[in-house]
C-alpha cells in the first residue's frame, strides 16, 4: 500500500438542482477529505448539468474512495479523475489589485506584461490585472507582485478539461 | 399547467397535494405509516383521516417512529414510512434517520415544513430540514412545485429501495400538501444509471471459483448485505456453504442469513464474537466477504486482520470495496446475483477436502469464549448470559416464529452471542450507529408488522428508558411485545470500557434513581415481572412468552458481569481478551488503542 499523497483534478457532472452543491461539498468536509480548490458553473443549460472541478489531495485509497462516494450522490452524472485519465488543460484565472507609483508601478506594469496579464482597470495609483494560467503561474505573479504594491487577491480555483478528442460527457440521456 | 394537462394526469379529479401524497403511497404499496401529527403536516393527517387504506400508528416520539419503520422494514424486506411534522418533529427524527443509513435500511420520511413562501423567514417551527438530514439519509428532497410532488415520493421509494438500501427524505411545504397538485403518471425514472447493470462481472467470479477450489483455509464472512438482497440470497448462501463445505461467519448485522445452530457456523466475528471465529479469519487463507463492510468492530486493528488472506469483496456499494481493507478480487453487485453465479460456475464439483482445516476450528471452538457457569442453587445470582439462553430454550419451545430486537450495550452483545436465529430478517438491532433507545420502537414496528408472532425486546435498563414512552404505543395497539430487562444496575457496556481503560473509575455509568420497572409497567397498562435470583428465572419467561399482552420483565442481573470475549480496541484478533483474569496488556491493550472507541 503506498501512503503518497498525490494531487488530483476530478470533474464531476452534476444535475443542477438546489442543494446539489450542499452535497459534494458536505461530504468532503464531512469525510475529511481535502478541498485545494472548487468551482462549479452551469455547463448545459438543456439538461440542466452543471460542471465541477475539484482539485483534491489524497492518499491512493482515497482518491478512489472520493470518487466512489462522489457517484454514489444521486444527482451525480459522473465523475472523471482528469489526472488519472491521461493529460488535461488545468486554468485559473485570478484577479490582481496592484497599489502603488512610481517605480513600483512600472516595474508592476513591466512584468504583467511579460505574464501576459491585462490591466482591466487602471488608475493614478491602481491596476487590477487579470491573469490566467496554471496556479503555479498565478502563484508566481502573485509573489512577483508582493514588493510591488500588491493589495488584493481574487482567483477562481481551477477549471479543467481533458486534452485530445475524447470527451467525458456526451450522454444526451441521462442512462 | 392546462386544466387540460391536468386533468390528463388526474383523471379528472382535483386532489389536494396531502392526497396525491396518499395516492402514491398507496401506489408504492405502503400499509402502514408510522408518524406523528404537528401543524405542517395537518393537511395529510386530514387526507389520512378520510381513508382507510393506508394504517397510521401514533407513537409517542419522532424518533420511534423511525425506529419502529426501520424495524418494519428490516422484518418485512418493504420500505418503512415516517411521517412527521415540521421543526421539532424533523429534528427529532434525525437520529433514527441516521441508524437507518449506517444499517442500509429503506425508509422514506415525509416532513411537514413551513410554505414555501415563509422558507428562510425563521417561520414558526421551521428548521432547514433538507439541510440537518443531508449527511443523515441517503438522499433527500425539497418538494417547491405542486407538479412534482407525485414523481418526487415515487422517485424517493426508488432510492430507498434500490442499490444499497437507505433512509430518504421528503419535505413538503404546508402550501404544497394544502393546495391542488397534479397526481402525474409515472415517469420515467432518472435513477436507472444508479442501479447496477446486469450481473457480476464474469472475470471476477472465475478468480473466485479458482481461490474457493485451491484454498487451504477458507472463510465466508457475511454480512447485512444478504438480509438486504432477501431471502433468497440466504437460501443462496446456504446453498453455497454445503457445496464448498467453507466454514461461515456473519456480522453482527447478518446474522440470521445463514443458520447459527448449524455446525457450519462459525458465530459472530469481531470485537465481541467467538473465537473460532475471530481466529479463523486471523488464519484463514481465503477471505469471502459477501454483503460485509469490514466495520472498525469486525476488524480491529486493520493492518493485522486477516494478514494472510486472499480477499474476495462482494458488496453492492463500490464505494466499500477497498475502502479499509485493499482486496484481491472486486464484486461489484448484489450478493443474490453473485452468490448465484458462483453456485453456477461451481456446479457440481465435490467439496475440497478441508479436514485439517476443521480439525484446526474445532479445537479453537472447544476453548469455549462464550461459555459461563450458573450456578443453579435457586436463590443464586442470575448470569445475564444464563438469562438470554434461557429466554432462546423457552421461545423456541413455543415454536413461534420469533423477532429480537436490542437495545445498545452489554445485553445487545449476549442477545447476539446466545440467542440463534435460523431465518433471516427476525434479528433487528443498532449496529452501525448503536443507538440505545433502538429497541423498544422497534418492537413495535416488528409486532405491527407481524401481528401473530412473538416479539421480544432485550434490553438493557438504561437504554430502554432512552425510548420508554413507547409502552403508550404499545398499550394503544394491544401489541403482545416482550420487554426482557437484563437489569444490571450499570450502563454495563460503559463500565466494562471504564473497568478496562480507566482503572475502575465508574464515572457516571451507575443507573441511579431507576423506575420501578414492574409499575411502570402497569402505569402503562402492560403486565410487569421481575426476577430477582435463578430459581424465579425460567418460571418468569414462562409467564411472559404465555401471556398475550405486553410484558416488561425485569430480570435482575449480576451487576459486574463483562462481556467476552473482546478484541480491545487497537488489538489483533488472535489477541482477543477471554476473561476477566486474563492479562489485558499482553491481549494487545495499548495507548494507542485507548484513543480508539
Ligand atoms: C456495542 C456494539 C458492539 C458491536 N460489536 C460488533 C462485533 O463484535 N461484531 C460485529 O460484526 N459487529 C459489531 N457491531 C456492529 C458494527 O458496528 C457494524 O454495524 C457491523 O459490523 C456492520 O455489519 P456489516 O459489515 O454486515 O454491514 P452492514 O452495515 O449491514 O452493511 C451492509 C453491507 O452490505 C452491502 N449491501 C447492501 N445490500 C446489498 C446487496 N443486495 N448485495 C450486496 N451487498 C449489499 C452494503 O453496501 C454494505 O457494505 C457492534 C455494534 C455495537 C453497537
Ligand atoms: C444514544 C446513546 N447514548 C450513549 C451511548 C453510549 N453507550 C453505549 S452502551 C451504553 C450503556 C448501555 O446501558 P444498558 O442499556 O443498561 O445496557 P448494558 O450495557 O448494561 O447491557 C452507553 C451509554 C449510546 N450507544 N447511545
Ligand atoms: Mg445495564
Amino acid at each position: 500500500m503506498t501512503e503518497t499523497i498525490q494531487n488530483s483534478v476530478i470533474s464531476v457532472l452534476i444535475e443542477d438542482e438546489s442543494g446539489a452543491l450542499a452535497r459534494v461539498v458536505g461530504l468532503f468536509s464531512g469525510r475529511g477529505y481535502n478541498i485545494e480548490s472548487l468551482t462549479v458553473a452551469l455547463v448545459d443549460a438543456e439538461q440542466k448539468l452543471s460542471r465541477i472541478t475539484v482539485l483534491t489531495s489524497g492518499t491512493p485509497m482515497v482518491i478512489r474512495q472520493i470518487k466512489a462516494q462522489l457517484k454514489r450522490l444521486i444527482p451525480v452524472h459522473d465523475v472523471c479523475d482528469l489526472t488519472e485519465e491521461g493529460p488535461y488543460v488545468g486554468r485559473e484565472l485570478a484577479l490582481v489589485k496592484v497599489v502603488s507609483s512610481g517605480e513600483r508601478r512600472t516595474e508592476a506594469l513591466r512584468i504583467a506584461d511579460s505574464f501576459r496579464a491585462r490591466p482591466v482597470d487602471t488608475t493614478a495609483t491602481s491596476f487590477v490585472f487579470e491573469l490566467t494560467g496554471s496556479p503555479e503561474k498565478i502563484d508566481a505573479f502573485i509573489e512577483l507582485m508582493r514588493p510591488l504594491g500588491l493589495a488584493e487577491v481574487s482567483r477562481t480555483g481551477i477549471a479543467a478539461i481533458g486534452r485530445g478528442p475524447s470527451v467525458f460527457h456526451l450522454k444526451k440521456e441521462p442512462v | 399547467m392546462t386544466a387540460a394537462e391536468r386533468d390528463a394526469g388526474t383523471g379528472n379529479e382535483a386532489l389536494n397535494g396531502a392526497e396525491v401524497l396518499l395516492r402514491v403511497l398507496d401506489e408504492e404499496g405502503v400499509e402502514v405509516i408510522f408518524g406523528y401529527p404537528g401543524g405542517a403536516v395537518l393537511p395529510i393527517y386530514d387526507a389520512l383521516f378520510r381513508q382507510d387504506r393506508i394504517r397510521h400508528i401514533l407513537v409517542r416520539h419522532e424518533q420511534a417512529a423511525v425506529h419502529a419503520a426501520e424495524a418494519y422494514a428490516r422484518s418485512t424486506g418493504k420500505v418503512g414510512v415516517v411521517l412527521v411534522t415540521s421543526g421539532p418533529g424533523a429534528t427529532n427524527a434525525v437520529t433514527g434517520l441516521m441508524d437507518a443509513l449506517m444499517d442500509s435500511i429503506p425508509l422514506v420520511c415525509l416532513s411537514g415544513q413551513v410554505p414555501t413562501k415563509l422558507i428562510g423567514n425563521d417561520a414558526f417551527q421551521e428548521a432547514d430540514t433538507t439541510g440537518i438530514t443531508r449527511p443523515a439519509t441517503k438522499h433527500n428532497y425539497l418538494v417547491r412545485e405542486p407538479g412534482a410532488l407525485a414523481q418526487t415520493v415515487r422517485e424517493a421509494f426508488e432510492v430507498a429501495r434500490s442499490g444499497r438500501p437507505g433512509p430518504v427524505l421528503v419535505d413538503l411545504p404546508k402550501d404544497i400538501t394544502v393546495g391542488k397538485a397534479p397526481l402525474t403518471k409515472p415517469a420515467l425514472s432518472r435513477l436507472r444509471r444508479l442501479s447496477h447493470q446486469g450481473g457480476p462481472d464474469a472475470e471476477a467470479i472465475a478468480r473466485t471459483v479458482e481461490a474457493i477450489k485451491t484454498a487451504k483455509r477458507p472463510l465466508f464472512y457475511t454480512g447485512g448485505g444478504i438480509i438486504n438482497s432477501g431471502p433468497e440470497a440466504s437460501e443462496l448462501l446456504r446453498r453455497l456453504a454445503r457445496k464448498t463445505g467453507f466454514p461461515v461467519t456473519s456480522t453482527l448485522m447478518g446474522l440470521g442469513a445463514f443458520p447459527s445452530p448449524d455446525p457450519q457456523f462459525l458465530g459472530m466475528l469481531g470485537m465481541h464474537g467467538s473465537v473460532e471465529a475471530n481466529m479463523a479469519t486471523h488464519g484463514c487463507d481465503l477471505l469471502i466477504a459477501l454483503g460485509s463492510r469490514f466495520d472498525d468492530r469486525v476488524t480491529g486493528r486493520v493492518d493485522a486482520f486477516s494478514p494472510n488472506s486472499f480477499k474476495v469483496h462482494a458488496d453492492i456499494d463500490p464505494s466499500q470495496i477497498d475502502k479499509i481493507v485493499p482486496v484481491d478480487v472486486r464484486i461489484e453487485g448484489d450478493v443474490r446475483d453473485t452468490l448465484e453465479a458462483l453456485l453456477e460456475a461451481w456446479g457440481d464439483t465435490p467439496a475440497p477436502d478441508l479436514s485439517t482445516w476443521w480439525n484446526q476450528i474445532a479445537s479453537w471452538r472447544s476453548v469455549d469464549g462464550f461459555g459461563f457457569t450458573q450456578d443453579m442453587t435457586p436463590s443464586a445470582i442470575i448470569r445475564p448470559q444464563h438469562a438470554v439462553r434461557r429466554l432462546y430454550e423457552l421461545a423456541k419451545e413455543t415454536g413461534r416464529d420469533t423477532f429480537v430486537s436490542t437495545e445498545v450495550g452489554q445485553h445487545q452483545m449476549w442477545a447476539a452471542q446466545h440467542f440463534q436465529f435460523d431465518r433471516p430478517n427476525r434479528w433487528l438491532t443498532s449496529g452501525g450507529l448503536g443507538t440505545m433507545g433502538y429497541g423498544l420502537p422497534a418492537a413495535v414496528g416488528a409486532q405491527v408488522a407481524h401481528p401473530d408472532a412473538l416479539v421480544i425486546d432485550i434490553a438493557g435498563e438504561a437504554s430502554t428508558l432512552m425510548n420508554i414512552q413507547e409502552l403508550g404505543t404499545i398499550a394503544q395497539y394491544r401489541l403482545p411485545v416482550k420487554i426482557f430487562i437484563l437489569n444490571n444496575h450499570y450502563m454495563g457496556m460503559v463500565r466494562q470500557w471504564q473497568e478496562l481503560l480507566h482503572g475502575s473509575r465508574y464515572s457516571q455509568s451507575y443507573s441511579e434513581a431507576l423506575p420501578d420497572f414492574v409499575k411502570l409497567a402497569e402505569a402503562f397498562h402492560a403486565t410487569g415481572m421481575r426476577a430477582t435470583h435463578v430459581g424465579e428465572l425460567d418460571d418468569v419467561i414462562r409467564r411472559m412468552l404465555a401471556h398475550d399482552g405486553p410484558v416488561v420483565a425485569d430480570i435482575c442481573v449480576a451487576e459486574g458481569e463483562n462481556c467476552y470475549p473482546m478484541i480491545p480496541s487497537g488489538a489483533a484478533h488472535n489477541q482477543m481478551l477471554l476473561g476477566p483474569d486474563q492479562d489485558s496488556e499482553a491481549a494487545g491493550l495499548t495507548e494507542e488503542g485507548k484513543m480508539l472507541v
